[in-house]
Parts: C-alpha cells; structure tokens; sequence
C-alpha cells in the first residue's frame, strides 16, 4: 500500500506507537519512517539518546520512549520530513500535533489553517499553537486538534495558500 | 598552448569533490564546467540531503554546493573555466573548449590527466505530441524554477516517481505551482517513500502502474491522457483518464553523458545495472586509457553521495599519477573505497 500510493496503512503505523499508557503520560515522537534508506540525522541530532544510535546507516530509527522527553529537535532534522511529535493530554478536550513544515508563508500563533491527512484530504479547521522557525528551514508548527483526529493529522492547508 | 596537471570536465558533485582533492594535494586542476555557475544540479536541490552526518546529511544540498563553490575559490591552483563545453579530445591529451553564451571562444588546452565528470542526460519518453510547448525534463524545470525564478507552469503533470520526480514536486508545490498527480509505470514508487509520503499528505496522488499515453493542445500542451497498464507495460483498455494540465514533467530516469569517452577510446561496456555504457574502470576511477579518470553519474547513475567519493577517489589517485604526495594516501585511499562500499551496500 506504502509503495503504491505513498500512504501508510494503520499497521504500518501500529509498529511505531507506544502503548496507551505512555500515550497518557505525555508528548511522544511518532517516526513515520518505514524504509531502509541510507539516512541518520534522526538519531545524530537526538542528544538525549531516545532515538536509538545506528549500527548501521541504513537502519530504521527505533524509538526509547522512557528517553523521550518531547523535544522535538528530530522533527526538523529529518531529510524525509517523517517524523512528529503529539502530545494525547495537551488540553482537556485536544490533544498536539507537531508537524515539519516548509511551506511559506508559515501560518502564525493562534492562526486557523486545515487539518490534512496522510493523503491531504481536509479534516477540518484546527488553530496553530505554535510557529517555530528552525535555523535549517524546515519550521515545526504545533497544532490543537480534537483528540479523535491525533493520529490522523500529518500536514496543513493554509487558507490561499499551498 | 595552455599546459594543466589535470582537466577535470564537469563541474557537480564529483568533478567539484576531484578538483578539491587534487588541488589540496598540490596538483594544478583545471575545472571546465558548461554551467553559468559551478554546481551541476546541486544547486537546484533545495532539499536537505539525506545519507550519513559524515557526508553532509541533513544539511541542504544547495549550502554543500555552495560550501564546495567556496573552498574552491580558496585554491590558487585551481582554475575554473565557466560557460564552457569541451568538445573535443586529441590523443595526446589536448581537448579543445568553447566558451561564452554564443560558443565563439575556442580554446586548446593540454592535460597531463583528465577526469570525466559530465554526469548524465535525462532520458526521454515516447507519446503523442511530445514535441508540444510544455513538455519539459525534470532538469529543465529545476532550471527555470530554481536558478532563474521563471515559472515553468502552472498545472503539472509530474511523469515518474522516482527520487527526482518526486523531490521536482515538491519543489513545484513549495512554488506555489499545482501538481495535478504523479505517474509512475512501474507498480510500485520508486523513489523513497518519505519523499512520497510528504507529496502525498498535500494532497498530489500518485498512479503507480500507469502512463503517459496522449498529450493534446493547439500550441502549446492543454491535456493528457494517462492510462493504466498491466504488468508488460501495456495499456489497459478504459482506464484512461483525462487531465487538464499545462505542464508534462519528464522524470522518466538518467543516462550516463559519456560522448566524450566514446571519444577518447578508452573501453566501453554497457552494463543495466549502471544504466547504459560505461566507461571500463579500475578502483582507482582509472580508465583503460592510464590518463583517463571517471567519476559520477557519467561512471554509472547513482547519486550525489557516491558521485562526490568517486571524485575524491579519482582526485587522489590522479594527483598521485603525477608524483604528488600525500603523507597518509594508502590510509585515504583506503577510507575513501571503504566509505563507497559502505554507501552501495546501503542501497541493497
């Protein structure tokens, strides 16, 4: 499915979750990465060892989510813009989104943009907590959405724009 | 008439990585690019580049052209010669240049060494009204877009998924540009799949296992037909769809540029898993003629990584030919082939 539409299926995503107890208990990194591609910034940038140091160059990226502190500085060392972070228990009713985003204009703080899914279909509006802007352009921008839409919402639509 | 060390042909990755390496060693390079600006495609790449953090992952390739742009500049045994093409080899190591935007400089110049970094062509594909306006290879869009700021058009229909159809894309999309879809004939992606993941999630489909079949227009390309075809690449009768699009991309893959080898004489072989003929080398990017080097893509399509380390290979061993010394080489030479190996076998 991956290799024919560029869309992953639920299990390939069930491979990169932790289990609802650490779901609960704060911001975790979800590496949407499921290709042996000759690739290591992920775990180079990752000071806090919780993306495990390669043995080999061409390995998956697995994930110490006891390490996992919510950083976030992976999501924009990532050549393939694969990885985000969400944090289920952001607000009592939403849960936050962090995705890459290198697109510009960069929608701002408190800015209303489109959810999109992993094929861009629109999900509905969601605000922008957050517009960072990284050094090497690849901004993270963090998003409030309802807690049903966590695992679904993977890139913006910025409204007259891309 | 001009005397030079080594010639290096070809100013991307590899011949920018053969330059480098030769001239820190002390030999006089001279570096003929056709380009208005060194780079190759390099500086059309605006995407961070992937690989090991020894060879520049993560940073965009754009700042590794430029960083390489830069440390030439600090040789004074480096000259580069620019908006030039050479077109023509004589056996004792004379190749003849033309230079400037009308071609109506011609220059000779003698080379104990050359290196052959001209890189590839992009292969073209066969459908009705392909000659029509708006009907580009991926290269020449990069060009326009990336390097002149000229908009290429403005509804594209993208042909191939491979990496360079893909990351073409997405830089159309950052554009502000509409890609209508992606076509790809082979039934799976083949580029990485993150590259398609992140076209994907802003909304571009990709049709694995179709094609191109029809482009129609007055002037200029107005609509394409894609088709669906079957495992023997044969169109499946009703599956055609229509697309309003202005723009045909072709990412349609790379041929080795390796006139100027046939040129030379030196062997050739052709060999499918390099994509076409190559020129017949040894480990030290040596051809069959002993003051031939080969390096990058003209060597075999791959990708900037290898093409940089085959420079460097070939850079050294060039350089050493000529009684250039190098306190550690054996060591060098030795880290140099390791990190190649280490790159291919990734790619299995």
């Amino acid at each position: 499915m991956l290799e024919r539409t560029g869309i992953l299926t639920d299990d390939d995503l069930e491979k990169v979750i932790p289990d609802k107890k650490r779901l609960a208990k704060g911001p975790v990194v979800i590496i949407e990465c499921f290709q042996k591609i000759p690739c290591d910034p992920c775990a180079i940038s990752c000071k806090l060892g919780a993306i495990k140091p390669f043995k080999d160059i061409s390995d998956l990226p697995i994930v110490d989510f006891d390490k996992f502190n919510g950083c976030g500085i992976c999501i924009s060392s990532c050549p393939g813009l694969a990885i985000f972070v969400i944090d289920m228990n952001y607000l009592d009713k939403k849960s936050l989104v962090k995705i890459p985003r290198e697109m510009l204009p960069l929608p701002e703080k408190g800015e209303d943009v489109y959810a999109l899914d992993r094929a861009g279909s629109i999900l509905g509006k969601v605000k922008v907590a957050r517009a960072l802007k990284i050094k090497n352009k690849t901004s993270i921008i963090s998003l409030e959405v309802p807690k049903s839409m966590v695992m679904k919402v993977r890139s913006i639509k910025v409204e007259g724009k891309n | 008439m001009k005397i030079t060390d080594i010639a290096i042909i070809g100013g991307g990755p590899a011949g920018l990585s053969a330059a480098i390496y030769a001239a820190s060693l002390g030999a006089k390079a001279t570096l003929i690019d056709d380009g208005l600006e060194l780079g190759g495609q390099l500086i059309k790449q605006t995407h961070k580049f992937f690989g090991s953090e020894k060879q520049f992952a993560g940073i965009r390739v754009i700042e590794i052209a430029e960083k390489m742009i830069q440390d030439i500049k600090e040789y004074d045994n480096v000259e580069v010669i620019a908006n030039a093409t050479v077109i023509g080899y004589y056996e004792d190591e004379v190749i003849t240049i033309v230079q400037g935007v009308n071609g109506d400089m011609l220059k000779k110049l003698k080379a104990k060494r050359i290196i052959v970094a001209t890189g590839a062509s992009e292969n073209m594909l066969p459908f009705v009204n392909n000659d029509l306006p708006g009907v580009y290879g991926a290269g020449a869009v990069q060009t326009l877009m990336n390097l002149y700021g000229v908009v290429p058009g403005n509804n594209v229909l993208m042909i191939g998924a491979g990496n360079i159809g893909l990351i073409v894309s997405y830089q159309l999309l950052q554009a502000g540009i509409k890609v209508e879809a992606i076509v790809e004939a082979l039934p799976k992606i083949g580029g990485y799949l993150v590259h398609a993941s992140k076209i994907r999630r802003l909304g571009v489909s990709i049709y694995t296992s179709h094609t191109l079949k029809e482009v129609y227009g007055t002037d200029c390309v107005e609509r394409a037909v894609i088709s669906e075809i079957n495992q023997n690449f044969e169109f499946i009768p009703g599956t055609e769809k229509e697309l309003e699009v202005d723009t045909i991309c072709l990412a349609v893959g790379l041929s080795p540029l390796s006139d100027m080898l046939w040129q030379t004489g030196c062997q050739m072989k052709y060999v499918p898993e390099l994509y076409d003929y190559v020129a017949l080398r040894d480990d030290n990017m040596k051809t069959t003629k002993d003051k031939i080097y080969i390096a990058g893509d003209v060597a075999g399509i791959e990708e900037a990584s290898s093409a940089m380390l085959e420079g460097q290979i070939a850079g050294l061993n060039a350089a050493m030919s000529l009684g250039y010394k190098c306190d550690n080489y054996k060591e060098q030479d030795k880290k140099l082939k390791a990190e190649l190996k280490e790159l291919r076998d990734s790619f299995k």
